[in-house]
């Protein structure tokens, strides 16, 4: 209850809209399920529309009820001519004049809103986190500005701080969405870059999706904002600072497949704080909940995944049969053993 | 010309007669038919996205293929169908409603008609010839610059043509309502339905030229190397979505304008009253119109124009809002005291009421522009403009074509299968899309191909697709009737409605100069009046005299096939220049159609008075 | 009522373009077709101006555009419209002969302008590797200009076939109103190089 018009819900009756509403859909995904600053301010904003345009609604199905069934021609009616009215003044008046106030009652939270959620001005304050998002076909990439930390697909975040962010694409247009969290906003490609910002009131993992059509697999561009602990979070900051991306893994399978890796891979992906490349980066990818934003972390999947991502990811740049099988199962055990820190996306559940 | 040849007999006169024809009220008969298969071909591609949406993770058919059919709806449906099926009803009823014998521009007319199905076809084309566009209906750059393959050039080029064809028609209907009124016919006596004849074709004139510049620079950056939309040389991808939507928010009201005046008639007509506030219907229109204009960057909430166009943008949108009401209320007491009959034009347009009024509660949910943030690119805004656009504009064209069926074709559609098809495509309608304002809300964008297990969407999603089965089935039972009709109904009178305004004056079919002498109107509703005063027909302004009439054409159909030739020619001279050899050939016939008509006197004949006292002027059957 | 009798009066009423019923349509169906042109050149405008700092690797506009050839071009052209007025007002007097001269140094004014507008492309490409592919704003002039010179190609090919069609049997009702939307179209294309030269040319020296 922590957005601007928290104590007027009572008021408003609101208090049963919403909780009709928020019965909708799966926490974490849904935007009625309001778990951050900015989807809260705007479930709030959707709640008054609602109520205003329900009441709207009742009034004209009152009438359109009332007129139907009153004025239905009924048996012996044939001849009956009904008197020509040209109009009402009054009447005009009135429903001219309701609905202009009912549209301002309207705008001003709009308009407050906008302005709320367009204010980035927190950015340039003293620890601010500021986050480059960058959107490609058909994967997200985070740069935390003065930090040099990159990742993919995994974006996390202190819980109750507000992190800014602005946003680019590489290629077409995208947009980053994060429902449960923020709205959305587009990420252009050229200099056409916009700011946002997302505040998450609770722990948690919340999917993040691209609302622009970008291609195929425009549908399969999950990602994932992790919010946690201010703690957990430094922690992270710590450890993905810290990442040593030629690090030898303990199994020789995993080493060979670090090889295959370097050799096959890295001319796209890059490990560590390596600026974005073509593409994402696999830092920390065993902590990852989902391979390429869709497929369950299991080695199986991720084989799959290197050996035919077109199959999975329609249209995407990765090359198939880049590398046969036994190669991939290799590399993929170097993958699953790139953990390179505690904070994972469990820290995040245990709340 | 067309009176030698059409001395000929049998389906060959017959097809050569529809290929020349200048004749608004065969040219609406043309835009009905193609309108009707394109709504047709339009109705299949929804089925299909919706059967791959039936169930998560469904690979019913492919991403690249799924987009290829949500462009190809989109596209279908807006330029293809409702665009047609607007001029085969503005067609066919405008110039009878102002005491007209034809257009002002009877070759335009045909002229508009022939580009729009060239430009169909293009498009359609690209199903057989290497894949359809797949950059949505909005074709954003730089997904539309970039889209491999020849798709997106069809879509350019299908419709620059067909686009051509609309604005030509605007044109047409601008100076036809503007000089071609029967005496008396005042601009404040005219119909609801040719004033907003008007107003659209004022928004076709004023918008589609962005349109066609946005397509202009698409096509040059895709087959001519410049780089409007390549940021790496300067390029800005906005400017496409600011053309698109100086284009595409006027479209929508040029699309849902005269349906509104279509259901003022039919409101009027059918409660046996004067429409309720005539000139605030007029004004409310005109209104509409003018702020179609003002609210385009409502499409581009999240694209980051800020918050200072965000917000103006919202509150002119909202201000739609106002005389969209004064519509509804208006409407609303049209019926208030009147005479109500349930016919199946009448139910159309009583059940249009309650579903415009939702989608425009969600337009004005939509104008809220913070709100966008959660609701853009959403099957909440899946919802709403399926709302007003199927619920406001296929509701509609429902209603008036039962409405005008006798006038086009001279029987009433059958009343009880009108019936039957309305109920399942009405349930069916809600069905699809009531919940699909839920889906989007929970999380689910536009233009998914699936969506994942377990994010809540499968059930709503389920219950959406077998509502789009019910609106199958209704549109099945609707052709049904069409064909019916045709076969086992009689002939009716010219005026079976008890009808208020000039068209129901005249026989039905009209004869093709539609007035043997042009009438005298004396008020709004001028049918009515006379009938008041217990007269039978229209009192005549002038004496029978001979009727001059334009000449049938077959240069039309020739701009328009070198123009659908020049159009292949542009489209692969990307692959091999070879193909410019067809944008010659191509160009070359129509401008040498173009400098024939213009140095070729065409000056029409005469129906002579002693024809039309014979009975009628059998000039052309 | 032979259509001859009806398209040659014995006397030519004053304004013969909008005499007929035909004419009268034609006339404002110009006028609303202008209106589309209007808006079709606004969105031009609208991307030249979006672009017109996105030259990229090319020169900057005040680096390559010189005012006096231009200057040249738009004195052409405002004297063509002007003939083009004297050939309406010959037309309106009945004085076909004089109206087909006016309108011939109309076209011939025309011509020049279009050669001005050549030398000054192949000048940008060649002196300056400025391209319609070089850059967005290479682009956006290019097409802006083009749009533009193409008009002023059409236009003269129409008059000229409108002259030479009805060069041996004189005015009627017919021809007046095609003559006249053809002069309406040229002051259109004046008014629109007036924008050109104001929004293209003077800002891209001075700003």
């Amino acid at each position: 209850m922590k957005g601007w018009m928290g104590k007027f819900r009572m008021l408003f009756l609101f208090g049963a809209l919403s909780l009709i509403l928020s019965g909708c859909g799966v926490d974490n995904i849904s935007a009625l399920k309001p778990e951050g600053y900015g989807s809260e301010l705007l479930f709030d904003l959707m709640l008054i529309s609602i109520a205003i345009m329900l009441f709207v609604f009742v009034i004209v199905m009152a009438i359109y009820t009332f007129v139907i069934i009153r004025y239905r021609q009924k048996k012996g009616q044939e001849d009956y001519i009904p008197k020509q009215t040209e109009g009402n003044k009054a009447l005009e008046i009135i429903w001219t004049v309701i609905p202009i106030i009912l549209l301002l009652v309207l705008a001003v939270p709009t308009v407050q809103a906008t302005f709320d959620l367009a204010d980035n001005s927190g950015s340039e304050e003293e620890g601010a986190i500021n986050i480059e998002v960058t959107g490609n076909q058909y994967w997200w990439h985070f740069n935390y500005k003065g930090q040099e930390i990159s990742t993919s697909q995994d974006l996390y975040i202190p819980k109750d701080k507000r992190v800014h962010l602005t946003m680019k694409s590489t290629d077409v247009i995208h947009s980053f969405w994060v429902p449960s969290i923020a709205g959305k906003m587009d990420t252009n490609p050229g200099d056409n870059q916009n700011t946002m910002s997302l505040e998450a009131y609770e722990e948690g993992e919340y999917l993040g999706q691209c609302a622009e059509l970008c291609g195929p697999s425009h549908s399969l561009m999950d990602f994932r904002v992790i919010a946690v602990s201010q703690e957990e979070f430094d922690q992270w900051v710590e450890d993905m600072k810290n990442v040593d991306p030629e690090a030898q893994p303990e199994s020789d399978v995993a080493r060979e497949g670090q090889e295959l890796f370097n050799n096959n891979c890295m001319s796209c992906h890059a490990i560590g704080s390596a600026p974005a490349g073509v593409g994402p980066n696999m830092t920390n990818f065993a902590n990852r909940s989902k391979i390429a934003g869709i497929l369950d972390p299991t080695k199986e999947n991720l084989v799959d995944w290197i050996v035919h991502p077109d199959e999975i990811k329609p249209g995407n740049q990765m090359p198939s049969n880049l590398v046969n099988e036994d190669e991939a199962e290799k590399i993929a055990e170097y993958l699953l053993q790139l953990d390179h820190t505690d904070v994972t996306p469990e820290s995040a559940e245990q709340n | 010309m067309s009176t030698a040849l059409a001395q000929k007999r049998g389906l060959g006169a017959a097809i050569w007669d529809y290929l020349t024809t200048v004749d608004h009220k065969k040219i609406a008969q043309l835009y009905l038919v193609s309108g009707g298969i394109f709504f047709l071909i339009g109705g299949l591609e929804a089925m299909l996205i919706r059967i791959q949406l039936m169930q998560p993770n469904s690979d019913f058919i492919s991403a690249g293929l799924y987009n290829e059919m949500i462009t190809m709806h989109g596209t279908t449906m807006i330029f293809l169908a409702a665009m047609p099926l607007i001029f085969a009803l503005m067609n066919a009823v405008v110039p009878l409603q102002i005491g007209a014998r034809d257009v002002a521009f009877p070759f335009l007319n045909s002229l508009g008609f022939w580009l729009f199905l060239a430009g169909g076809l293009i498009l359609n084309c690209s199903w057989f010839l290497g894949g359809a566009p797949d950059a949505g209906w909005t074709a954003y750059a730089p997904l539309s610059a970039t889209s491999p393959g020849h798709g997106v050039d069809y879509y350019v080029i299908g419709l620059q043509i067909s686009g051509a064809g609309t604005l030509i028609g605007g044109i047409n209907f601008l100076v036809t309502i503007v000089n071609m009124r029967a005496p008396g016919m005042s601009y404040m006596r005219m119909p609801l339905f040719t004033w907003a004849s008007f107003v659209t074709s004022n928004l076709i004139l004023f918008a589609f030229p962005a349109l066609t510049v946005g397509l202009f620079l698409l096509m040059f950056d895709r087959m001519f190397g410049s780089a409007f939309f390549d940021v790496g040389l300067g390029g800005n991808a906005i400017i496409w979505e600011h053309l698109f939507w100086i284009f595409g928010h006027p479209e929508v009201y040029i699309l849902i304008l005269p349906v509104f005046g279509a259901f003022s008639d039919i409101f009027s007509t059918f409660s046996t009253k004067r429409l309720f506030g005539y000139s605030a219907m007029v004004f409310a229109t005109v209104l509409i119109g003018f702020l179609g204009f003002m609210v385009w960057a409502h499409h581009m909430f999240t694209t980051g124009l800020g918050p200072v166009a965000n917000s103006i943008f919202a509150v002119s949108t909202m201000a739609i809002a106002v005389p969209t009401g004064i519509k509804i209320f208006n409407w609303l007491f049209t019926m208030w005291g009147g005479k109500i009959r349930m016919t199946s034009a009448m139910l159309w347009s009583i059940a249009f009421i309650p579903t415009f009024t939702i989608g425009g509660m969600t337009g004005v949910m939509l104008a809220a522009a913070a709100a966008d943030y959660q609701y853009h690119d959403t099957y909440f805004v899946v919802a709403h403009f399926h709302y007003v656009i199927v619920g406001g504009v296929v509701f509609g064209f429902f209603a008036a074509l039962h409405y005008w069926w006798p006038k086009m074709f001279g029987k009433v559609l059958n009343e009880k299968l009108g019936k039957l098809a309305f109920w399942p495509f009405f349930i069916g309608f809600h069905l699809t899309f009531f919940i699909q304002h839920f889906l989007g809300l929970m999380g689910m964008p536009r233009r998914y191909w699936t969506y994942q297990e377990g994010q809540g969407l499968d059930l709503g999603n389920l219950i959406s697709t077998v509502g789009a089965f019910l609106m199958a089935i209704g549109t099945l039972i609707f052709v049904y009737n069409v064909i019916y009709t045709a076969m086992k109904e009689k002939k009716v009178s010219g005026d079976p409605w008890d009808g208020r305004t000039l068209e129901w004056s005249i026989p039905s079919p009209p004869p093709f100069y539609n007035f043997k002498q042009t009438p005298l109107v004396r008020g709004l509703d001028p049918l009515w009046i006379e009938k008041q005063d217990g007269k039978t027909g229209m009192t005549p302004a002038e004496p029978l005299g001979d009727i001059h009439m334009p000449n049938g054409s077959f240069l039309p159909f020739l701009m328009s096939l070198g123009l659908f030739i020049a159009g292949f020619g542009f489209i692969y001279q990307v692959d091999h220049k070879g193909w410019l050899a067809l944008v010659f050939i191509g160009m070359g016939i129509t401008l040498g159609s173009m400098l024939t008509r213009s140095l070729k006197d065409d000056l029409g004949y005469h129906v002579h008075k002693e024809e039309l006292e014979e009975g009628g002027g059998n000039h052309e059957s | 009522m032979s259509h001859d009798d009806v398209l040659n009066p014995k006397e030519m009423p004053h304004e013969p373009e909008k005499a007929t019923h035909e004419g009268q349509n034609k006339f404002l169906g110009f006028w609303f077709f202008l209106g589309g042109e209007t808006v079709l050149f606004a969105s031009l405008f609208g991307t030249y101006l979006a672009l017109n700092e996105s030259n990229a690797q090319d020169p900057t506009r005040s680096e390559m555009f010189g005012l006096e050839l231009v200057f040249i071009m738009t004195m052409l052209l405002l004297t063509s419209s002007l003939t083009s007025v004297y050939a309406m007002y010959h037309m309106k007097n009945n004085d076909f002969k004089k109206m087909q001269t006016w309108l011939a140094i109309t076209v011939f004014l025309g011509l020049g302008f279009l050669g001005f507008e050549i030398y000054e492309f192949t000048h940008y490409i060649h002196e300056y590797e400025f391209t319609f592919q070089s850059s967005a704003m290479g682009s956006a002039f290019y097409t802006l200009v083009g749009f533009h010179g193409g008009h002023v190609l059409f236009g003269l090919l129409w008059i000229t076939s409108l002259m030479l069609r009805n060069a041996k049997r004189g005015l009627n009702l017919y021809n007046a109103p095609k003559f006249y939307v053809a002069s309406l179209y040229w002051h259109f294309i004046d008014v629109v190089w007036v924008f050109i030269f104001t929004v293209v040319y003077l800002m891209g020296k001075v700003g």
